[in-house]
């Protein structure tokens, strides 16, 4: 039967606190099931000490989750809106991504900041940002993005199990996208992309809700004659520049599509990349696909003007391939 | 407290820290003015090292301070955990870093406790529990609260120490971390050492609040305000503190009154303090204070003189050790930022 991504979510929450009695969860509501639910049931389930509801003092929270990560626990940490986590970033980036360099590697820190970001229903400018770019730029943390119910259980877990702090941004609109749960011994690995759908044309690289966009936008570039592979980054940091240099040495063309603004985002640093490592292989430059430099919108009407679509994508595949 | 492969664990000395008891002897207090003595004179070569360009970045110097480090950190086992800022360098001592490791640490070199990517702001010996200096005022303190909260998760029985000036009670997570500390009830000390400047500042012109334990009450933490330069009172103090703590009350709030004698790095000309007030400070150094008690006490200068010669020589030939000792391979600057190699090659 098909389950949601919040469901599915809470599944690998729950297996990874029955698999791992030093995995515990905090944050604001988290005993309540959070803002979205997701953690809903596990406190009744693994314990009020293991599922522990905070004040809304983030900059604390994230602090004690890295210190807690110190001393043997594996916290999994929620901020509710990525858009909140600037109140914690001292701790994310001064002292969690770097305690296991400055350290000399005597410490580390096991620890999953679960966050959710995007554009939806008109949350407006201070609950719907994706400000994923700001957490790629710091040397020590690791930044997943998963864009389905399944790709989501399955990073998660790896993500748990990592032992290095890790920015898991889940996107609000895939909440209520429903997949059938396939049970899999195999966790995907940090660190890599998958293709998630094979093309010959164009590659467009995307990640979180966007790679569903993209392969929207594929179908119908197809009934257009042109093929598109699909590249589902998963992680953001570090890049899987592997995988996007296969599809790119294949098709000579590039997408990259996200939600955030288009200036100093995720593509700018793909695209850079590209022309770097991948300059001969190109037959057209590097497009990007993103928000304009605009804050996220109120009104329904501008929120949608706003937001990257597929016509976005499949307008910058058919300049490409043109 | 997580241990990685490959990871390098300094060796640590302990062999003063088992010989205090809480019912101190005058014995005892020798032992302990032998350790004031040493973090002065290791931070007497920090001064001497900066100023002849061998010490890399900005040392902050506890100089003046050493009583609250020694007094507090004479109670703690290895189990137990000490976070600090950016004026650390008596804390890690006092917890039980090798003291050639740690000065190794501050000249930038491969047999420093970080292998030279932390630095004097930085000094971590998970070895010893001294789990971390940082170098954002503040900072440490959700740190430490994290850690307390994993050993009240994980029923360890060890307790978490937190060493901070009077200027991080500016900053809004010092608040936050003393709401969640008790109201989790963790086992965590929070010692404040109000020298009264935060940096350039004097407390009068960044609070109005005069005494940082009254921050405590509101948080239901119990506190008390003593005389950080008394290392006889920081001892006492700390040892009804820590037993509180220990005991699984919750936080306690020590708040050291205390006097920075150096100034906020090492190089600052302090024209923001008068000659009278440098001058009465000095009156206050704690070493000097114990030395007058233990004089009182019945014992000799002669004895005192030969236990400043014996650290004298000591802290010299460990320096000396950490001078000899090679910078780290600058090809391998870019190790340790990740535990898998694949995550590395791909930033």
């Amino acid at each position: 039967m098909a389950q949601t991504f919040i469901e599915i979510l809470r599944r690998a929450l729950d297996e990874e606190m029955a698999r791992d009695a030093a995995v515990y969860l905090l944050g604001e509501d988290v005993a309540e099931g959070g803002a979205f639910g997701v953690t809903k049931g596990l406190a009744a389930k693994h314990g009020a000490t293991r599922v522990k509801n905070t004040p809304i003092s983030e900059a604390a929270i994230t602090g004690m989750a890295t210190g807690a990560a110190l001393c043997g626990l594996k916290p999994i940490l929620e901020i509710m809106f990525i858009d909140f986590a600037t109140l914690a970033l001292d701790c994310l980036v001064n002292q969690a991504a770097k305690y296991r360099y400055m350290s000399g590697g005597q410490l580390a820190v096991p620890m999953v900041v679960r966050t959710q970001s995007g554009a939806a229903g008109g949350a407006a400018a201070q609950h719907s940002q994706s400000l994923e770019s700001w957490f790629i730029h710091v040397p020590g943390l690791v930044v997943v993005a998963p864009s389905s119910p399944m790709e989501a259980y399955g990073l998660l877990k790896s993500a748990i199990r990592l032992g290095d702090p890790v920015l898991f941004i889940e996107h609000k609109r895939l909440y209520a996208m429903k997949e059938d749960f396939v049970d899999s011994a195999e966790l995907p690995t940090i660190g890599k992309a998958r293709v998630a759908r094979e093309g010959s044309d164009v590659t467009i690289i995307a990640y979180s809700a966007m790679v569903r966009t993209a392969l929207e936008a594929a179908e119908t570039l197809a009934g257009r004659g042109i093929s598109a592979e699909v590249i589902d980054l998963r992680t953001l940091l570090p890049l899987d520049m592997a995988t996007i240099s296969a599809s790119v040495s294949k098709t000579h063309r590039a997408i990259v599509a996200h939600e955030a603004v288009m200036s100093g985002g995720v593509g700018a640093e793909i695209a850079a990349r590209i022309a770097d490592e991948l300059f001969d292989e190109l037959d057209a430059p590097v497009k990007r696909v993103g928000c304009p430099f605009v804050p996220i919108p109120f009104a329904p009407e501008l929120e949608k003007a706003l937001l990257p679509n597929a016509l976005s994508i499949v307008q910058a595949a058919q300049e490409l391939v043109r | 407290m997580i241990k990685t492969s490959g990871a390098l664990t300094p060796r640590s000395h302990f062999y003063w820290i088992t010989l205090v008891q809480s019912s101190a002897k005058p014995a005892d207090w020798k032992t302990l003015l032998a350790q004031l003595w040493r973090i002065r004179l290791f931070e007497g070569h920090v001064q001497r090292l900066a100023a002849g360009g061998e010490v890399p970045g900005f040392p902050h110097l506890s100089t003046g301070q050493e009583a609250v480090a020694v007094g507090v950190c004479a109670h703690l086992t290895q189990n137990d955990v000490v976070f600090t800022g950016h004026r650390g360098h008596g804390h890690s001592l006092a917890k039980g870093c090798n003291l050639t490791a740690t000065m190794a640490e501050i000249l930038g070199r491969d047999t420093g406790l970080c292998r030279g990517r932390g630095g004097s702001m930085h000094l971590v010996d998970a070895g010893c529990g001294m789990l971390g200096a940082t170098g954002v005022v503040a900072g440490n303190l959700p740190l430490a609260a994290g850690a307390a909260w994993a050993a009240q998760a994980r029923q360890t029985g060890a307790i978490s120490v937190v060493f901070f000036g009077d200027g991080a009670t500016g900053a809004g997570v010092f608040h936050e971390t003393l709401n969640l500390a008790g109201l989790w009830k963790l086992p965590l000390l929070l010692v404040c050492e109000n020298n009264g400047y935060a940096e350039f500042t004097s407390r009068a012109e960044h609070s109005d609040v005069a005494k940082v334990s009254a921050f405590a009450a509101p948080y239901s933490i119990p506190s008390a305000t003593i005389d950080g330069n008394d290392l006889i009172a920081v001892h006492q103090s700390a040892a009804s503190a820590i037993e509180h703590v220990r005991r699984g009350d919750g936080p306690y709030l020590l708040e050291c009154m205390t006097v920075r004698l150096a100034g906020h790095y090492v190089g600052d000309q302090q024209q923001y303090r008068s000659k009278e007030e440098l001058a009465e400070a000095l009156k206050k150094c704690p070493i000097e204070r114990l030395k007058s008690y233990l004089l009182s006490q019945g014992v000799t200068d002669d004895e005192l003189m030969a236990i400043a010669d014996q650290i004298k020589q000591e802290v010299q030939r460990d320096v000396d050790a950490a001078r000899a000792a090679a910078a780290p391979d600058p090809a391998s600057f870019a190790e340790g930022v990740y535990a898998s190699p694949l995550l590395a090659a791909g930033c």
